[in-house]
């Protein structure tokens, strides 16, 4: 089992600097996942692990030891691709039997042919064969080992994959963007299979994605990275609710946070008619994270309570249109006193709403905001901390249209 | 009724707009071989008005023919000198330009370069060169210490020579096409393999590049197949078949009998054996190329 250790990597291609000053520590049999938009240089960090690319400067440790120096197929590490990269020419049982021959068979024994007449490749072969069927049976395609890869499913080549990386015994396992290929329904699926691999195997996973769900439902921990810095590296849940700036806030989190523009006083800070009971560092402007959750809707022209009232001022919100989610709704609009900003409210769909229907007719809403789910930055995106006042709040009653 | 006037409206079209290709093939290519068959079944001669069917006799001539086996036998011998050329050096060439980065354009155009000339012209050039008396290559093997060679003067050589011309004018189109075929091979399988531990260059080509490259390789084997049969052009300037026919390759045979002695009918009958030959790797190649796409 392995520690993996990057310090300090950095990697330009060109004049173009891909990697700025990365270092990430991660632990015995942990699952961290690299997200961030493509372009973001996760793919090339994973690569640098991997012995791909080399860094420009930086050092990677495996287990105390530097691995900088070594082939990719010494490091104990493997890789799953993208679109899988298996021999096409190749049956899957000889696919998966590829790491094996290699590190097992001598150069003359591994030419076209050699395995079946020399000595030592025969020798091999039942072993190799023996453990390439356990794996093969352990991912559940063992009934599959003499299909060529393009006769197989998208879910099954996954597997395949797996498998070839899997029988080398690796010690830390990496994965770049390895459900980006499959249907919406496999790819839960799949990443339910990967969490369970990962569960039973206890290697060391590196999971590459820009899918923020997919690293927030499988990771014990997320390292978000932008523009070739790492922004932060955190549990799932600290990167969600404690974000370290705006760019972490706006990337995790599905509908993106809602974003607006705030006054600091000395009483809390001050959003369009109302002030929050918050105070925030410094004076002057700030910019209000508001998660879809964190507002709540407290009424709309005659309607009672959709929900469980949430304690906070209210604020006038003008709605533009509705999404029905199934069980919840996603309200979009804009508070009454900023139309350029957009703001998505998720909510819950009451009786009340799916009986009259009342929420589709309204136009305007009275929308309350939870002061202590709220994030703050300052004009930089940079995060400010914020602690809840005492001081009754300050609430300004607004007509409903 | 109105979706059936349709339909017949539409066939009409279809036919109308298959017409000028299906007519073009006919004239150019179908039409002249059945002629070529029926010709090949009589005595034709340029110099007589009078012919004859003769029936199988001109098939019968050709395979009793001391002058014809010679030929056949020219040719396979010439086709197994160039073949292995053609090809291996081709693929060489190419998978060491592949790796280039800087100069790879350049080397392109430059082996490249000979396709794009006339190889008549060229065959004089290479007549100079390859002088026995004042060619620069004798003389460059005799600075050496080295004893010039007749190149188209003995028997035993000429045909070297030969391929060693026709190899020099077709390696840079083989190449081309192996750069093509190389370039569409994946990079993620190389990575794929060197994680696997497939890094050695030998393991490369036999895990990734050869198996990868079989399309291409089996166009290459074919087409290059075809040129050795087609060999003419170079025979005919710098050596007319000799020494002592020795050089006297099939296609010029059938040059000979239809152009020089003026046997249309037996001229014919050779051609079309020609053309069984070269159908058999065109068949060849259309059964395999299909087969071995892996992607």
């Amino acid at each position: 089992m392995a520690r993996l250790e990057l310090t300090n990597i950095k990697k330009s291609f060109g004049d173009t600097a891909v990697l700025h000053d990365i270092s990430l520590d991660v632990s015995d049999g942990e699952f961290v996942s690299l997200v961030g938009q493509s372009g973001c240089g996760k793919s090339t960090l994973l690569r640098i692990i991997a012995g791909l690319e080399t860094p420009d400067s930086g050092d990677i440790l495996l287990d105390g030891k530097s691995v900088l120096n070594s082939a990719p197929k010494n490091r104990n590490i493997a890789m799953v691709f993208q679109d899988y990269a298996l021999y096409p020419h190749m049956s899957v049982g000889e696919n998966m039997a590829m790491p094996l021959v290699m590190a097992r068979l001598p150069l003359y024994a591994r030419l076209p042919g050699m395995r079946r007449v020399t000595p030592v490749g025969r020798r091999a072969q039942p072993q190799i064969r023996a453990e390439v069927e356990k794996v093969a049976s352990q991912l559940r395609i063992d009934h599959l080992l003499d299909r060529k890869p393009a006769q197989l499913s998208g879910g099954q080549r996954q597997r395949v994959a797996l498998g070839r990386s899997l029988v080398r015994n690796p010690q830390v396992f990496l994965m770049d963007e390895p459900l980006s290929n499959l249907d919406a329904k496999l790819r839960v699926q799949v990443r339910a299979e990967i969490t369970e691999l990962h569960d039973t195997s206890g290697l060391t996973f590196i999971y590459v994605t820009h899918d923020q769900v997919e690293a927030m439902t499988m990771s014990d921990r997320v390292a978000l990275l932008q523009t070739g810095h790492l922004l932060q590296v955190g549990q799932p849940n600290a990167l969600y609710a404690d974000p370290a700036n705006l760019d972490v806030a706006r990337f995790i989190g599905s509908p993106e946070i809602n974003i607006a523009a705030g006054e600091r006083l000395a009483d809390g800070v001050k959003l369009g008619d109302v002030t929050l009971p918050v105070g925030v560092d410094g004076t002057g402007p700030v910019q209000v994270g508001i998660r879809p959750e964190a507002i709540s809707v407290s009424n709309a022209a005659g309607l009672a309570a959709l929900e469980q009232p949430v304690k906070g001022p209210a604020l006038s919100f003008t709605k533009r249109m509705i999404e029905d989610l199934g069980p919840e709704v996603l309200i979009h609009g804009h508070f009454t006193h900023a139309p350029d900003g957009l703001v998505r409210i998720r909510a819950q769909k009451s009786g009340v709403y799916g009986e009259t229907g009342a929420l589709s007719r309204a136009k305007t809403l009275q929308v309350m905001l939870n002061p202590e789910q709220l994030l703050f930055f300052d004009a930089e995106g940079q995060r400010l901390s914020a602690k809840a006042l005492a001081a009754t709040t300050t609430t300004t009653t607004a007509g409903a249209a | 009724m109105a979706t059936s006037r349709l339909q017949n409206a539409q066939t009409r079209l279809a036919y109308l707009l298959v017409l000028p290709a299906t007519l073009l093939i006919l004239v150019i290519y179908i039409i002249p071989i059945i002629l070529v068959f029926l010709a090949s079944l009589t005595d034709y001669t340029l110099v007589s008005d009078y012919f004859e069917f003769v029936g199988l006799e001109n098939y019968r001539t050709m395979f009793d023919d001391e002058v014809f086996a010679n030929a056949v036998g020219n040719t396979f011998f010439y086709a197994a000198l160039f073949l292995p050329g053609a090809f291996v050096i081709s693929l060489i060439l190419a998978i060491a330009i592949q790796e280039q980065k800087q100069f790879r354009s350049v080397l392109e155009v430059l082996y490249f370069l000979p396709v794009t000339s006339t190889l008549a012209a060229m065959a004089l050039v290479w007549a100079a060169l390859m002088d026995s008396g004042q060619g620069v290559i004798n003389n460059s093997l005799e600075t050496f210490g080295i004893p010039g060679v007749n190149w188209f003067g003995r028997e035993e050589v000429v045909l070297y020579s030969l391929a060693i011309i026709s190899l020099w004018s077709i390696i840079g189109f083989n190449m081309v096409l192996f750069l093509a075929g190389l370039t569409s091979i994946p990079q993620n399988l190389y990575e794929a393999a060197a994680m696997d531990g497939a890094d050695h260059p030998i393991d490369k080509f036999f895990r990734v590049t050869w198996p990868m490259l079989g399309p291409t390789a089996m166009f290459v084997a074919v087409t290059s197949s075809i040129t050795a049969f087609k060999l003419f052009d170079t025979v005919a300037i710098l050596t007319q078949g000799g020494p002592d026919r020795a050089s006297e390759v099939f296609l010029y045979l059938a040059f000979l009998e239809g152009f020089e002695y003026f046997n249309m009918g037996y001229s014919a009958a050779l051609s079309l054996f020609f053309l069984g030959i070269i159908f058999l790797f065109a068949l060849v190649q259309a059964l395999f190329t299909d087969r071995n796409v892996h992607y």
